[in-house]
């Protein structure tokens, strides 16, 4: 039997390294300007906002709220044949960053936007542990 | 009164469209020049400037200009903005000819994804599109792929804030296959009931198949050259009054909304500023519409009506044939061709011409061209008039 196409494994690069290291940790990391106290996503060597280079990653809350997300049907990649119907979700994090993640521990149906999200950690290979997202409970 | 031209659109070439195999973008390039060509009066060795469009596939680039045989050109370029690229080319094609450096510029978009052997939703697909490497890696590991899960969830944004509905985006899916119908450049040809819009399966929710742009082999190909000299050349010239970008950022920031705030309100304003237009000028929009909801979303942001209000805008089919403002005359992206910008230009041209036959629409002293790249990431917007006199 051939074996089922795998979903994509993030191959971290030297500037993403520390993300990709902190979620081995189950930590959200992100990098943040010493310059004008901002966040920012996902990986950049000088800061968006004030442009100062003074970027250094800091652990995140890893709370957040839905700000909008999509139930994929189309297949785009093999990997994700089986995963259909999956949501994609964009999560404003309580740092002011905007990132796309899944939201996982609750069925399609129950997503609202403006529900409130915490950081989880998945693992998606024996390396590499990727953060998504699940309701707060109460 | 509208203000003096920045230019004219003196020749058009739309290449036929759709499942058209075995040809390469630059053969459907130098197709869509010649008839172009054809349509201006013009010769080849007219042409002194080459602006390419960088289509989706990444397989026109600027050794093109030698594939066409080219020679001695003063302006050749390639230029990419994705969707929106037509108005940054009109834009640098008439800048570069009101300053001397060319004469008379072609501008081209030319692509061919669609091959017998694979779905028009694959043909933008592929691992090799969806690279592993650091943070992009992260997007795939989600099954974040290409444009439909962003607009998605775009919409589903600008459901949520102002209670817009999948009968609002079916309006502009319908009333596009209506005017489809009546063109003879269209693909898609068979009728759509509102019935078969809810019938089309969920591409990404809440965005159906028919709320989908399609996939196009072809080329469109527009000649760009000075009011006065387009005056004397076999079609009646389409002055360029206005234009404008606006590049509103992308949306990874949480006090950004490019998704329900587009480019087309600052784009909007500038272009119209130059014009010296309003509103109210318009007879026809050509929207750039990659899905239904980038034709709502454009049309509020360009001030038709007030931001939250565009679904009940297009709610009584003001869009389709018939309709107070008739838009997207040849069946657009939805369900005409895919050519990025170049599908909203070159019904634009049609139009302010008033070659439409059975879509023309009954006003058309100013036509307003709207082109999109990325996911809300870029716009242009260009104002065109065939009226005889610019001021
Ligand atoms: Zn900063």
């Amino acid at each position: 039997m051939p074996q089922a196409a795998t979903k994509p494994v993030p191959i971290p690069d030297d500037l993403s390294a520390p993300f990709f290291d902190g979620a081995r940790d189950r930590k959200l990391m992100l990098q943040h300007c010493s310059a004008c106290d901002s966040w920012s996503f996902p990986v950049r060597e000088r800061c968006p906002h004030c442009f100062a280079a003074k970027l250094t990653w800091r652990q995140a809350s890893g709370r957040g709220t839905l700000y909008t997300f999509t139930v994929m049907h189309q297949v785009m990649n093999p990997g994700f044949a089986s995963a259909v119907p999956y949501n994609v979700a964009q999560v404003d994090l309580d740092e002011g960053v905007r990132m796309v993640s899944n939201v996982v521990g609750t069925g399609n149906d129950a997503l609202r936007i403006g529900m409130k999200l915490e950081v989880v950690f998945e693992d998606v290979s024996d390396e590499i542990r990727i953060p998504k997202f699940r309701p707060v409970a109460g | 009164m509208s203000n003096q031209p920045k230019g004219a659109i003196a020749g058009l070439g739309v290449t036929p469209m759709g499942k058209i195999y075995g040809r390469r973008s630059v053969d459907f390039a130098a197709e869509a020049i010649a008839l172009a060509l054809d349509d201006a009066g013009l010769q080849k060795s007219d042409i002194d400037g080459l602006l390419i469009n960088a289509n989706l596939s990444g397989d026109m680039d600027v050794r093109a200009q030698m594939t066409l045989g080219f020679e001695n050109l003063s302006l050749v370029n390639v230029m990419s903005a994705y969707g929106s690229t037509a108005g940054s080319m009109m834009q640098y094609a008439c800048m570069a000819i009101r300053e001397g450096l060319a004469k008379t510029v072609v501008l081209v978009y030319a692509d061919a994804p669609l091959s017998a052997s694979r779905g028009a939703g694959q043909s933008y697909a592929g691992p090799h599109r969806y690279p592993l490497g650091g943070m992009a890696g992260l997007r795939a590991a989600y099954g974040n792929f290409g444009a439909n899960a962003e607009y998605a969830m775009a919409a589903r944004r600008h459901m949520h804030l102002y209670g817009t509905t999948p009968e609002q985006f079916g309006t502009i899916a319908v009333g596009q296959r209506k005017w489809a119908q009546l063109s003879p450049w269209a693909q898609m040809k068979q009728p759509m009931t509102m019935e078969d819009y809810y019938n089309s399966r969920f591409i990404a929710e809440p965005l159906r198949l028919f709320d989908c742009c399609l996939v196009s082999n072809g080329a469109v190909a527009v000649i760009v050259t000075s009011s006065e000299r387009a005056r004397d050349l076999r079609q009646k010239p389409v002055n360029v009054l206005g234009y404008a970008q606006c590049a509103p950022g992308d949306n990874l920031r949480t006090d950004r909304h490019p998704a329900v705030e587009t480019g087309a309100k600052r784009s909007g304003e500038m272009a119209f500023r130059m014009a010296g237009i309003t509103l109210d000028d318009i007879g026809t929009c050509q929207l750039y519409d990659c899905y239904t909801y980038t034709v709502l979303v454009t049309l509020e942001d360009y001030g038709f009506c007030a931001k939250g209000e565009g679904g009940a805008f297009v709610a009584d089919g003001k869009l389709g044939p018939g309709g107070a403002l008739p838009t997207n005359t040849g069946g657009g992206q939805l369900s005409g061709y895919y050519m990025w910008g170049f599908t909203p230009l070159s019904e634009a041209v049609v139009q302010a011409r008033g070659q439409g036959g059975e879509r023309q629409a009954p006003r058309n002293d100013f036509v307003l061209v709207s082109a999109n790249g990325g996911i809300l990431n870029f716009h242009s917007t260009i104002i065109l008039s065939a009226q005889a006199s610019g001021g």
